[in-house]
């Protein structure tokens, strides 16, 4: 029987590579190749409405999704109101709406 | 009789600076420390960032400098330079009117950092390794196979206080991204990670190529600096680094690991300097008497800069002031200062 000594052992916080299952990944940056051309300048998340009252993080979520972390990215991505602005802005010319809508079909079932 | 200028260096710089000395009626004459002309640019594959063979750029200049009747003299070390003379490892004085000094740099010794396992286990290379594994058609695993996941560490010795180089030696990011296309290229399988601290794009075409390795090659690029490298019982490598726009550590075997080495001050700048009295820059280059119109005075007269002797620079670049340096050499003869 299992006794409660009052801690637990935390999860490894490390992306590994190497366990990640990157299909999905790769769908998506099949699908939307400009995706990878992604430099990190944040303007998306900056000017995201829904950023500005939540944790949502659009540039993480998609960084992550890419290094085949999928763990919350769907219910993530259905904060975004697909206002647009972070695609006017992106200096990259990345359709992040698109972005958006491909992790939640792609990952709609994780 | 016309005068005479030794060109210190038989790269592309000292081959382009001596061209177009001749060419303004001098007589150069080129001390070359090594048996054969072409510096580093010899051993290279392709250039970036339009993929061109790099002897498109040596053999023409080798080619022009035998054609001009250009006096060469190989496997000579310079050991010492005053003003209006230069002093040989053999003990040869030679008198002259002036001297450029296109000496180069050195290739950062990528054993110093331990920590990536250079030179201690397979699987682990630099850049100048890839270009000769290129020029050999023998890219490949240190067990003979085809690599399935690659990747490629920026600023291995720039930018590095541990290893006493600060500066940036500002080709390696587009070497990365070249090397990461050519790797591709030969192996479409394979996943291809760049990791980098900054990418630094300055030049015509790098921006684009950045973008097209992003985009048409699914060239992967982490913002983070590997850590460390381990061996693996199978002899692949296992990196460590942090995912920085993620905030997440990160980590992953790879069947290759490419560290791309910087440009460091030769050792041979500190007894060039001490006996000539021309200055080094604090990272151990030779310093320019300033950046703007006097970038190829050395700071005493009589001793002149073209090309990586003063700081890391590109292929262009380095042609281009060798030029510039021909047109400032006349001015001191010819007018004095």
């Amino acid at each position: 029987m299992a006794t409660n000594f009052g801690f637990s052992i935390s999860k490894p916080r490390v992306i590994d590579v190497d366990t990640n299952n990157l299909k999905k990944s790769n769908e998506i940056l099949a699908a939307l190749p400009e995706l990878q051309s992604c430099i990190g300048c944040g303007s998306c998340t900056a000017s995201c409405t829904a950023g500005n009252l939540t944790s949502y993080n659009f540039r993480k979520v998609h960084t992550l999704v890419r290094r085949g972390e999928y763990a919350g990215a769907y219910e993530e991505m259905n904060k975004c109101m697909l206002c647009g602005k972070c695609r006017l802005l992106c200096p990259r010319g990345i359709n992040t709406r698109r972005v958006v809508m491909l992790i939640k079909k792609c990952l709609g079932d994780f | 009789m016309s005068k005479r200028v030794v060109v210190v260096g038989g790269g592309i710089s000292g081959m382009q600076t001596a061209l177009s000395l001749k060419s303004l009626g001098f007589e150069p004459l080129i001390l070359e420390q090594s048996r054969q002309l072409g510096g580093k640019v010899a051993d290279w594959h392709l250039l970036f960032p339009s993929f061109t063979p790099a002897e498109e750029v040596t053999v023409p200049l080798i080619r022009a400098v035998r054609q001009n009747g250009i006096l060469v003299r190989l496997g000579c070390k310079v050991v010492s330079i005053e003003s209006r003379r230069v002093i040989l490892c053999s003990g040869e004085r030679i008198d002259c009117d002036a001297v450029v000094l296109c000496s180069g740099s050195t290739l950062f010794d990528a054993t110093i950092k331990e920590e990536y396992g250079y030179g201690i286990y397979d699987n682990v290379y630099t850049s100048a390794d890839i270009e000769k594994m290129m020029n050999n058609e023998c890219v490949a695993t240190a067990s003979g196979a085809a690599p399935e996941r690659i990747a490629i560490l920026h600023c291995v010795g720039s930018r590095d206080e541990k290893v006493c180089q600060r500066h940036c030696s500002k080709v390696c990011c587009i070497t990365g991204v070249k090397q990461a296309i050519e790797l591709k290229k030969l192996f479409p399988k394979a996943e291809i990670f760049n990791f980098y601290m900054d990418i630094r794009m300055f030049g015509p075409g790098y921006e684009e190529l950045y973008r097209q390795a992003q985009i048409d090659y699914n060239i992967h690029f982490v913002r983070g600096r590997i850590s460390e490298a381990s061996p693996l019982m199978d002899g692949r490598v296992q990196i460590k680094a942090e995912d920085t726009l993620t905030g997440r550590p990160l980590r992953m075997s790879v069947d290759m690991l490419v560290l791309m080495i910087g440009m460091r001050a030769n050792d041979d700048n500190a007894f060039l300097s001490s006996s000539s009295g021309a200055e080094l820059a604090p990272n151990g280059f030779f310093k320019s008497r300033n950046s703007f119109v006097d970038n190829v005075l050395s700071t005493k007269d009589g001793i002149f800069l073209a090309g990586t002797v003063s700081s890391p620079k590109t292929i262009g670049q380095s042609l281009n002031e060798a030029t510039t340096v021909a047109h400032r050499v006349a001015e001191y003869l010819n007018y004095g200062n």
